[in-house]
C-alpha cells in the first residue's frame, strides 16, 4: 500500500489517522502541506521518527523547497514527481485528505 | 487617504502554498494598508510557516508571495507579530524568520515581533474588526 498525506500535522489529524491504519512495509508519501511532518525537531516530529523505522517514508522535493524545509528527520527519502508516479504504479494508493 | 481611526487585525493561521489562504491574507494586508487603517498582522499556528526563510516555489510552478511579505514595511505595514509558541512547536528559531523590510537609516532587517499568546490575546481584544485566514 501507498499512503499519501497532504495536510499539515499541526492542522488536523490526517497523518495520525493514516499511521493508525498503515501496516508494516507500507509506503508513506508526504506531499503539499504534508511535508511539514518531515521537519526535524518539531512538536510533531515523533510521528514520523517512529514510523520511519519500519516503513519507507518519502517527501516530495518541490513541496519541501517551496516551504523552505531542509532540516529533515533522518531516513526520510526525497521524492521527485517522477518517483511519485513510480510509487503509484507499483502500489494501491490511498489518499488521506 | 485619511486615517479612519479604526483598529483592524489580520490573523494568519494556515500554512503557505497548500491552500490560497495565505496568498489572500497578503492581498488583504495591502488593501487595508491602502486605506491607511491602524493595521496589525499576526502570524500564529501554521501561519508562522509562511515566515520560514528560503522558500522557493519554482518547482510548484507558482510565483509565491515571499517578495510581498518582504516589502510590508514599504507599504507602512509595520505592526507585524508572530506567536512564540507556534514557532517553537515548528522548530523555527525566532531569529531565523524572514524580514519584512529594512530600517531606513541603518539598513538593518526588520522582522515580525515575537509575542506570547497572552499579549496577542490582549491585542485581539482591542480591535474593531479582525479578518482571519
Amino acid at each position: 500500500m501507498l499512503h499519501t498525506v497532504n495536510k499539515s500535522p499541526f492542522q488536523n489529524s490526517s497523518l495520525e489517522d493514516c499511521l493508525r491504519v498503515a501496516q508494516k512495509g507500507d509506503v508513506i508519501l508526504l506531499l503539499e502541506d504534508g511535508v511539514y511532518a518531515a521537519s526535524a525537531g518539531t512538536a510533531k516530529s515523533s510521528l514520523i521518527e517512529k514510523v520511519v523505522k519500519q516503513n519507507a517514508v518519502y517527501a516530495i522535493e518541490a513541496d519541501l523547497k517551496a516551504r523552505g524545509l531542509g532540516n529533515l528527520i533522518k531516513d526520510v527519502g526525497i521524492a521527485s514527481y517522477g518517483d511519485f508516479v513510480d510509487l503509484v504504479e507499483k502500489h494501491t494508493a490511498h489518499a488521506w485528505l | 487617504m485619511a486615517a479612519t481611526g479604526k483598529k483592524v487585525m489580520v490573523t494568519v493561521r494556515r500554512a503557505p502554498h497548500g491552500s490560497i489562504y495565505v496568498q489572500e491574507s497578503v492581498e488583504v494586508m495591502f488593501i487595508f494598508a491602502t486605506y491607511d487603517m491602524d493595521l496589525s498582522v499576526v502570524f500564529l499556528d501554521d501561519g508562522v510557516l509562511a515566515l520560514q526563510k528560503g522558500q522557493d516555489t519554482k518547482g510548484l510552478g507558482i510565483k509565491g508571495f515571499m517578495a510581498s511579505l518582504g516589502a510590508l514595511v514599504d507599504w507602512e505595514v509595520t505592526n507585524v507579530y508572530v506567536d512564540r509558541q507556534s514557532l517553537k512547536d515548528r522548530n523555527i528559531a525566532e531569529d531565523a524568520i524572514i524580514s519584512i523590510g529594512k530600517d531606513d537609516d541603518t539598513d538593518a532587517p526588520i522582522r515580525p515581533k515575537v509575542l506570547d499568546s497572552a499579549e496577542i490575546a490582549k491585542m485581539m481584544a482591542a480591535q474593531h474588526a479582525i479578518a482571519s485566514f
